[in-house]
């Protein structure tokens, strides 16, 4: 069974690019704005789009995703309303990659198999669940995989050379490889030693490799994804947003320009990562 | 009756997997994960090894001034017992505390951040982190640092860096940084979100003390553990001044280190009834109040299932109580798991209550104690005049007042 990111990543393979992976964060700064930033999104050279699930305790996030998660559920986001977001998205784009990204609760709560169906049924390819490690594959991994849901793990600077295997046994559709130990939004790391992990992770696997945290310009794009299969910008993308909500919550600019401003650049810059690989 | 089947032995848990029933758990990021997986190891080691149990024994002793008394409180009792006479019930059941307020530092806190600090110092950890709600935690946290020179970072919401100054300063004194966390509101669960975003972050030299029996796996049975001192003194305490088990135990709830402590080697002494205390804060009708137990729902947080106060959207709220140590939306996985099973009784206590307690007890028995404990006493003032003569309760004294005097003072109207 293959997913529409399984075929996304192959075809961008046979054109010898990096994907565009853009993370947003879903309802930020409210539901109708936020589903204007979505359908910007490929259209301004995302290859895939990385959902947002907002939740109130976001450990692994630095303050900006903190404070977008944090708009969101003040403008009544609910992940009954990002799953919808997803399928209205979907009724005029049938090619894009959706991966749902955040944390567990909200999921749990929800109710597994209820969420499995809906998420199906939104046109959902993937699920990145931060705090569902291997160790809980029970919990959602399996019946996500059972559903015909691509589970996503990531892959950190603490997996070593024995862990790895286990990280990678149920993970589909590819492997995200967090650049640094840290939280989202931090700079980035050292890309020659990101660069080497990758090749790492790559000798285990022959799912493709994606790299995020910390890429946050055109530049950083080219360099990243001259080594892997895919770039990831998330914080960047949140901060455009920020940056054209005035401190009463008004905005003083389009936020679905901003972020295609900001994405078109970021594409350029994978678009030329090969180039930098063949210097 | 759908009353699951109860197991051979309450005392048997977690699992391999970290688990007690369905709670519990290791709901973390990747990059945490090995770093779990390395501290449960040397956890394992050291609870087995002599030596380390040796240390922890000696520094309870000489530092901590372990073991802490058993104390009949006999004019407490008197006055319960002149409450049921008025009630026309002639009972009043004799009242002991656990007087964890006496260590060093002043709470029970002391006892797990001991046994922590050695495993970190084990480890070859070089930087201590930790989070506190009222502070003690993090007092305790800073002091161990100072006595076995390490670097400590706390973070404290900047709620409570305010209505818990006293314990600001001593923290600032014992060489500790404290940060305030604004995220949020600014309370004991911020300040663990902040906390573990720093051991994402800091993976190589960095141990993380929690302060309670929650987190993921294992830091919920190595708190219990460290904690359980408390119980096994109490229950060779109790053996020697009255020559049989107590008829209750009563201890107050936050994320249950305390209480766990306590109640842990009497859980397979079934004639023992043992009831957790939570905070009822404004009532249980509003949203403030931190009765996780009795009021909230299964949900994962901070690396553990367990009950939280939770939306229907999974999101976590804030909660409220006058007491910082009590402000949790969450609690340990194993009182969720003992409270399924029913072999502990959660109940709140409101603020009000909690307070009259806490003056109470400073009038009667001439001893301030800290608003945690101030909620267990409120149970047991409830409890006491309806139980017989002959009947006896341990309570949890686990801190004392000290922090608290400004917040009382206040709410009292009492210029300082
Ligand atoms: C004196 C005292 N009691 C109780 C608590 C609550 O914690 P726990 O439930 O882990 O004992 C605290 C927490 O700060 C405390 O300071």
């Amino acid at each position: 069974m293959t997913t529409r990111i399984d075929r996304r990543l192959a075809h961008l393979k046979s054109e010898g690019r990096p994907a565009l992976v853009t993370y947003f964060m879903g309802g930020d700064p409210d539901y109708a704005t936020s589903l204007k930033i979505m359908k910007a999104l490929p259209k301004a050279g995302s290859d895939i789009i990385e959902l947002g699930m907002p939740f109130s305790d976001p450990m692994a996030d630095g303050p900006a995703i903190q404070a977008a998660g944090l708009r969101a559920l003040k403008a009544g986001q609910t992940l009954a309303k990002t799953l919808h977001m997803a399928a209205e998205f979907r009724a005029d784009d049938d090619e894009t990659p959706i991966v749902l990204m955040g944390y567990y609760n909200p999921i749990y709560v929800y109710g597994v198999d209820r969420f499995l169906a809906d998420a199906r049924a939104s046109g959902i390819d993937g699920l990145i669940v931060v705090d569902l490690p291997p160790e809980m594959d029970e919990e959602l991994c399996i019946p996500a995989l059972k559903a015909g849901l691509n589970f996503i793990r990531l892959a950190t600077p603490t997996t070593d050379e024995k862990r790895l295997p286990k990280v990678l046994q149920n993970t589909s559709g590819f492997v995200y490889y967090v650049s640094m130990t840290g939280i989202t939004g931090s700079a980035l790391a050292d890309t020659t030693k990101v660069a080497t992990a990758v090749k790492r992770i790559k000798s285990h696997t022959a799912l493709p490799v994606c790299v995020g945290f910390g890429v946050k310009t055109a530049e950083q794009a080219r360099t990243i994804g001259a080594s892997a299969d895919g770039v990831v910008v998330g914080t960047a993308i949140v901060n455009a947003v920020a940056s054209v909500i005035d401190p009463k919550g008004g905005l003083t600019a389009d936020p679905a320009e901003a972020v295609a401003t900001l994405v078109s650049g970021l594409a350029q810059g994978v678009r030329g990562a090969r180039l930098v690989a063949a210097e | 009756m759908n009353k699951p089947i109860e197991p051979n032995s309450f005392r048997t848990g977690p699992d391999e997997q970290g688990m007690f029933g369905m709670f519990g758990g290791r709901f973390v990021a990747e990059t945490l994960m090995p770093l779990i997986l390395d501290l449960q190891g040397h956890w394992e080691h050291a609870k087995a090894d002599p030596a380390y149990k040796a240390e922890v024994a000696h520094l309870n002793k000489h530092y901590t001034g372990r073991p802490s008394p058993l104390y009949f409180a006999e004019r407490l009792t008197d006055h319960l017992r002149e409450v049921s006479a008025a009630k026309g019930l002639g009972g009043g059941a004799k009242i002991y505390f656990k007087r964890d307020e006496l260590n060093h530092t002043g709470s029970h806190k002391i006892n797990n951040c001991l046994g922590q600090i050695l495993l970190a110092k084990r480890m070859g950890k070089t930087r201590i982190i930790a989070e506190t709600g009222a502070g003690q935690h993090g007092v305790a946290s800073a002091t161990v640092a100072a006595r076995f020179g390490l670097p400590c970072v706390v973070y404290m919401g900047a709620t409570d860096v305010e209505r818990q100054a006293p314990n600001v300063f001593r923290m600032k004194l014992l060489g500790a940084e404290v940060v305030p966390v604004t995220s949020g509101h600014g309370t004991l669960k911020d300040a663990m979100n902040e906390a573990l975003r720093d051991w994402v972050t800091n993976v190589d030299d960095t141990y993380y003390m929690i302060g309670t029996a929650a987190g993921p796996h294992p830091y919920p049975e190595m708190v219990r553990e460290l904690q359980s001192v408390i119980g096994r003194e109490a229950k060779e305490q109790m053996m020697e001044a009255e020559g049989r088990l107590p008829d209750m135990l009563v201890a107050a709830v936050g994320g249950g280190s305390n209480a766990i402590g306590l109640f842990h080697p009497f859980l397979d002494d079934r004639s023992v009834r043992i009831v957790g205390v939570e905070a009822g804060g404004k009532g249980l009708d509003g949203e403030e109040h931190c009765a996780s137990l009795t009021a909230g729902s299964p949900g994962v947080l901070h690396g553990n299932r367990t009950y939280l106060l939770q939306n229907s959207d999974g999101q976590i709220m804030e909660g409220h109580s006058i007491s910082a140590g009590l402000d949790y939306p969450g609690i340990g996985p194993e009182h969720s798991w003992l409270k399924d099973s029913g072999r502990v009784e959660y109940v709140p206590i409101m603020d009000t209550e909690a307070l009259e307690a806490f003056q109470l007890l400073t009038r009667t028995e001439g001893i301030i104690p800290a608003l945690e404990p101030a909620h267990a006493l409120a149970e047991v003032i409830k409890r006491a005049p309806h139980m017989r003569k002959d009947e006896i309760i341990v309570m949890n004294l686990c801190g004392r007042g000290d922090k608290d005097i400004f917040t009382v003072g206040k709410i009292l109207g009492m210029g300082l």
